[in-house]
């Protein structure tokens, strides 16, 4: 009982950033149908500033919240940019091509900035100084970590906030109504490139701040850490819907879950010793002889996509599409 | 007429003398140009498989590199002391294309109700699962030897020759990677008549009839779900063989060598050729696959000269050459360096609203 309500725990924190970063796919792909690969490597960018920014202040004395937000805040305005600049230069002139075009142009930029970022930072793993203290509160016989309280109330607050965005101000409607219709939200006046543009920007900055979270929670950055990461999120954005804000929410946290729960009984259920099968010599005195373990972590989430995708591709919560090649 | 078919077959008549002679030249320069090439020959090989899938066939698989990592553990399993299996090359060829054509029908069964783009997602999904499970498979029974790879594979050995060493013909010494330049380039020329056979045929025009329109194909009474497991299962087996090649050129393979990026790179040869011409695409596997040796013979003294040391490591820019190399095709030429006629219209022509 108690390591499944600490995997909940642990599946709701990595959850939660896995949505933030999914709302960045899942909005992008909401306004202008595109899978945008390199969404992951802003991700990582974002790591990555920040990582830079809190290892040259770490021996400055300040406050460690105080420099992890110095941190995110240098990081949110990079990434902003970089967001911008590949959906003007890349994914702009592309916008009525044909949709294998803007896909390929995307692995493209996310290969592109990936070994930009190898070039800046190298191969090495950058590492979180110890500067935020440890503390630990228990919970239910588990125990969850201040750390893991920020990061859960802070994506909370960012999902709320995105909401009031897209459903209370005039550049959510706007968003809203280029999602439905680019060329009718033209003819009423709506300034679609501005809005794709703002759309990016928003995504990027979300990311940005996503990658300061995960490489806080794991206490590692590295310029390979985007794709994976990036994988995953997308996995959230379909399992929730994909163009649906609110469904990418729930498909990262449930994603996160999954994920968890996978990693921590996978070994244990897969014990061919649990039901008699395994061989005598490996199973005597109590022995184990699993056929997967908690390595195969990084399975589940292709694993959901696929599953998703094949019994139903609109996700949970998005609406039937139509198939347009 | 007469005269420029007599063009034509002399120029034939060049190509296939220069192959011919190629490996000749480049041992010149040193055997390790004849490996590289031998590699080269091994991505011309996957392009061509690939080109199947997204040229033909219009579905893009960027977990191609899983089908090259089945046919490769299936010749080392087959023919390594690890199992203490040493079945003979043309054995073990099409068992592992056939295992390959099943990894890629297993793929292909439940992704086919897929859009393009999603479509891309999941097979890049299944390139990692492949990799992730070759990765663990060394417990509880040892089946991959996990990271540590399968070394020890068996050479190729036809008859009595044995590709590993060298011989002499009526005089004429060859090296064991020559052998292997003439073996693959064989396989290349039976694959590159595979390619254009299809493309001619009923099966090759169902293909394009889905790529440009599938509601309108299946309404022409095509078997679509069909047509496409058959896509997917033609260019599986062809990576299978380039795969299990691979795995007897090199004696040693581990899921290192069947990363992600292996997959975006034999998909950028495809673009950047110009996805479903047969020439195309050799002419982009041929130019990215030597685009690393290149590199290492320019840009390392360039920057030694230059500064005194490596400041960009020629790893990295090969994958930005990569990464520009496909934003700059799709921004500029999205048919590809030599498009194919069909392809050309379809990618410049706008999208209907």
């Amino acid at each position: 009982m108690d390591i499944f309500v600490q995997q909940i725990i642990n599946g709701l924190t990595l959850g939660a950033v896995y949505a933030i970063v999914a709302l960045g796919y899942t909005m992008v792909y909401g306004i202008i149908q595109l899978i945008n690969f390199a969404h992951g490597e802003v991700v990582m960018i974002g790591a990555m500033v920040a990582f830079t920014v809190i290892n040259a202040l770490a021996a400055a004395g300040l406050p460690p919240l105080a420099v992890v937000l110095i941190g995110a805040g240098c990081a949110i305005p990079v990434c902003m940019l970089v967001g911008y600049a590949m959906e003007r230069m890349a994914y702009r002139p592309l916008r009525s091509a044909p949709r294998l075009a803007p896909l390929i142009t995307a692995i493209g930029v996310s290969i592109i900035l990936q070994h930009l970022a190898m070039l800046v930072w190298s191969r090495n793993v950058l590492a979180f100084p110890q500067i935020i203290p440890l503390t630990t509160y228990t919970f239910l016989g588990a125990t969850i970590t201040g750390v893991q309280i920020t990061i859960l109330g802070l994506c909370l607050a960012m999902m709320a906030g995105l909401a009031l965005l897209v459903y209370r101000t005039r550049l959510g409607t706007a968003m809203r109504a280029t999602a439905q219709n680019p060329q009718v939200a033209r003819l009423m006046g709506v300034d679609v490139n501005r809005v794709i543009a703002a759309t990016f920007i928003i995504g990027a900055g979300l990311g940005a701040v996503a990658g300061v979270m995960v490489g806080t929670y794991y206490g590692v950055a590295q310029y390979t850490m985007g794709s994976v990461l990036g994988l995953k999120a997308f996995a959230a954005a379909v399992l929730g819907g994909i163009g649906n804000i609110p469904g990418a929410m729930v498909g990262g946290l449930l994603l996160g879950v999954v994920e968890a729960l996978g990693a921590g009984y996978i070994g244990d259920l897969t014990d061919l010793c649990r039901y008699g099968l395994g061989p005598a010599a490996s199973c005597a005195d109590g022995g184990h002889f699993v056929l997967f373990g908690s390595n195969y972590q990084d399975v589940f989430a292709f694993v959901v996509l696929i599953l998703v995708l094949v019994f139903r591709p609109s996700g949970l919560l998005g609406e039937r599409v139509g198939d347009r090649a | 007429m007469k005269k420029s078919r007599r063009t034509l077959w002399a120029g034939v008549a060049m190509i296939a003398l220069t192959l011919l002679l190629l490996p000749f030249a480049l041992s010149q320069a040193g055997t390790a140009w004849v490996r590289i090439t031998n590699i080269a020959l091994l991505y011309v090989l996957l392009a061509l498989g690939l080109n199947i899938v997204v040229g033909f066939a219009g579905l893009l698989d960027l977990g191609y590199v899983a089908f090259y990592a089945v046919g490769a553990y299936v010749y080392a399993l087959l023919a390594s002391p690890h199992f203490g299996l040493h079945l003979p090359f043309w054995a073990i060829l099409p068992i592992g294309a056939a295992v390959a054509a099943l990894f890629g029908v297993m793929l292909g069964a439940p992704t086919l109700k897929l859009r393009g783009d999603y479509l891309a997602i999941v097979t890049l999904g299944f390139g990692e699962i492949v990799r992730i499970f070759l990765n663990n498979l060394s417990q509880p029974v040892n089946i991959t030897r996990g990271p540590q790879g399968i070394t020890g594979i068996d050479p190729v050995r036809i008859g009595g020759i044995d590709f590993s060493r060298s011989d002499s013909v009526l005089g004429v010494v060859l090296s064991g990677p020559m052998k292997y330049y003439y073996l693959l380039l064989g396989l290349m020329l039976v694959i590159i008549l595979i390619n254009v056979r299809l493309q001619n045929s009923r099966i090759g025009r169902a293909w394009e009839a889905i790529r440009e329109d599938e509601i309108a194909a299946r309404a022409m009474g095509i078997d679509t779900t069909g047509m496409k497991l058959l896509a997917f299962a033609m260019g599986a087996s062809f990576g299978g063989v380039a795969g299990g090649m691979f795995a007897a050129i090199q004696g040693f393979i581990s899921p290192e060598s069947f990363v992600l990026v292996e997959s975006v790179m034999v998909v950028s040869m495809v673009v950047l050729g110009g996805m479903g011409n047969i020439a195309g695409v050799i002419l982009g596997a041929v130019l990215l696959a030597f685009v690393p040796e290149i590199l290492r013979w320019t840009v390392e003294p360039a920057q030694q000269a230059l500064f005194g040391k490596m400041l960009i490591e020629p790893e990295v820019i090969r994958m930005l050459i990569f990464g520009l190399a496909l934003v700059l095709v799709m921004l500029f030429r999205p048919a590809g360096l030599l498009p194919s006629t069909v392809r050309k219209r379809e990618l410049t022509q706008e999208r209907a609203p």
